[in-house]
């Protein structure tokens, strides 16, 4: 007899948690960001985050529709992703170009994989990345942002990893200096970078909306940031300064702690935020790339399976396989 | 089981297509397959080497001792190579410096030594000529598919002309790594499509579905299939 009840094993507990529900929380949580981008980088901004989740949002759709899958919009995971990618694009990328990195953040990554929950690594850093290596003169070419001082379009990043050549690439007018902005600009977010990741005030807004409405934990992101800290100190960076800069902050809280591609446990979540934080700081200071982030990041993504079984949670009374 | 003399010829460009079906040889296709021109030059000298050493290796097929047929496969194989690749040398420098390291690795190249031991040295001078000529068209229409859509999409260019727009708005990545395995992977799946029209069902990884079954001969996968059976 067909009926609509459900017949699972216990527990049987209800939340009223569910995909849309935490997807809600994580762009309510980016808006501050969102804001910050506007403010600082102006109108071209929204229109960049806005095409982001628009293409995101068609390419899930239109994918299901020809795959004949059940269709995942209303989740609003292609619409996190979407922005996530524009937060983490500079505020001049051609829309085209956009469009492709949602293009391959969608299709490629996630659905190709198995669509939401089935992917191996998470689709906006991965198609960063992607973009980083395909368009790698439009994904470094920053603008100024509003409210700063700065001279030079380069990211403070860019600027410690090679003050020479970025002096060269400055026009004469503003040769004369290039200087690095000050800590609170660097907190408040008037400086060069992609358009969600120069604020760190809004991101550390949006990452405390997300550990008080429990979507995420502090694990991974304490532990990505504190990595970086004890470490840039140790090698003699500006260990505040490193933290704060480039991608860190929008990585550790929002593309560090998706569901899918990071472990579950507690101890996994220290061990993922610790190697992101390792990568991140060894491309830093030892490689030809200012930044490391999303490379660590993925990188990690890669390694998730393995600290998964590695920190799997005993059961009560079990013995150890 | 005779096959036509027609059958053999077209086997090669798609049923039997030695990159996109028999997977063979896909170092150079990946490597080499960044512009048209080297498409078309390295497509020509694997069909050139393939066309002789199946030729000789046909009309050597009853001398060759079984336990040394590798080695001898490979030192027919190798003379044409040079050949070839003295030719480059002394006629198309250009082309020989873009293809590098590739032309004189033609040698250990899985198609030419493949379709020696599949096809060559059980099968006579016509036809193994054919099947040369069959392999060497598939492979060199699949290398100037997959460089021309590198090329166009990663350089806005083609066969060294620049195209308006494109030649602007490149995707850098096409040209890569990264780029041709997931090129190579499109193409697999658009072959697939047109020689199966579905997805590969689970049975046709047996003797059946395995496209180098009538050259095979060896009953070994047949027996292991009954075996399981």
């Amino acid at each position: 007899m067909e009926s609509n009840k459900i017949v699972s094993v216990s527990p049987h507990i209800y939340a009223s948690t569910t995909t849309s529900t935490i997807m809600r929380d994580v762009l309510i949580a980016l808006l501050p960001a969102v804001v910050a981008s506007i403010c600082f980088f102006g109108s071209q901004a929204l229109i960049v985050e806005v095409l982001c989740i628009a293409v995101a949002v068609l390419c899930e759709w239109v994918f299901e529709k020809i795959c004949k899958r059940p269709n995942t919009i209303g989740d609003l995971s292609a619409a996190v992703t979407g922005l996530l990618l524009a937060l983490n694009l500079p505020v001049d990328i051609p829309l085209w170009q956009a469009a492709f990195g949602v293009f391959v953040a969608i299709v490629v990554v996630k659905q190709l994989f198995g669509g939401i929950g089935m992917n191996f690594a998470n689709p906006a850093i991965t198609a960063r990345v992607v973009m980083l290596v395909a368009f790698s003169g439009t994904m470094t070419t920053w603008a100024i942002p509003n409210f700063s001082d700065a001279m030079s379009t380069a990211t403070p990043l860019a600027i410690i990893a090679n003050p020479e050549a970025v002096s060269a690439t400055t026009s004469q007018a503003t040769a004369a200096v290039v200087k690095l902005p000050t800590l609170l600009q660097m907190f408040l977010g008037a400086r060069g970078g992609s358009m969600g990741e120069t604020s760190v005030l809004a991101l550390l807004l949006g990452g405390l909306y997300l550990i008080f409405r429990k979507v995420i934990t502090w694990h991974t992101p304490i532990a990505f940031l504190a990595t970086v800290y004890v470490l840039t100190a140790l090698l003699g960076q500006e260990p505040l300064y490193q933290v704060m800069a480039g991608g860190l902050c929008i990585g550790a809280i929002f593309m560090a702690t998706d569901y899918t591609t990071s472990p579950s446990t507690p101890a996994g979540k220290l061990v993922f935020g610790v190697g992101c934080g390792l990568i991140t700081v060894f491309i830093r200071v030892w490689s030809n790339y200012p930044e490391g982030v999303s490379f660590s990041i993925l990188l990690m993504n890669i390694l998730n399976p393995f600290i998964c079984e590695w920190t799997r949670t005993k059961p009560l009374g079990g013995v150890n396989a | 089981m005779k096959k036509s003399k027609f059958s053999i010829l077209t086997n090669g460009i798609i049923k039997e297509n030695p990159i996109l079906v028999l997977v063979l040889g896909t170092c150079p296709f990946l490597a080499v397959t960044t512009q048209a021109s080297n498409a078309i030059g390295m497509g020509a000298a694997v069909t050139f080497v393939l066309l002789c050493s199946n030729i000789i290796v046909s009309l050597l097929r009853k001398i060759i001792p079984d336990k040394v047929r590798i080695p001898c496969y490979i030192v027919v194989i190798a003379s044409f190579v040079t050949l070839v690749q003295m030719i480059v040398k002394a006629f198309l420098p250009e082309l020989d410096t873009s293809l590098g390291l590739f032309l004189p690795l033609i040698v250990v190249n899985c198609i030419i030594l493949g379709r020696a031991e599949m096809f060559a040295s059980k099968n006579g001078i016509v036809d193994s000529a054919l099947d040369a000529i069959g392999m060497g068209i598939g492979y060199t229409l699949a290398m100037l598919v997959m460089a021309s859509v590198r090329e166009i999409v990663g350089n806005g260019t083609w066969y060294g002309i620049e195209i308006p727009v494109l030649v602007d708005n490149n995707i850098l990545i096409m040209t890569m790594a990264p780029g041709g395995f997931a090129m190579f992977g499109i193409l697999i799946a658009i072959v697939n499509k047109l020689s199966h029209g579905k997805a590969i069902k689970k049975k046709e990884f047996g003797c059946e579905g395995c496209p180098s079954a009538a050259a095979c001969g060896q009953a070994g996968c047949t027996q292991k299939e009954a075996a399981v059976k």
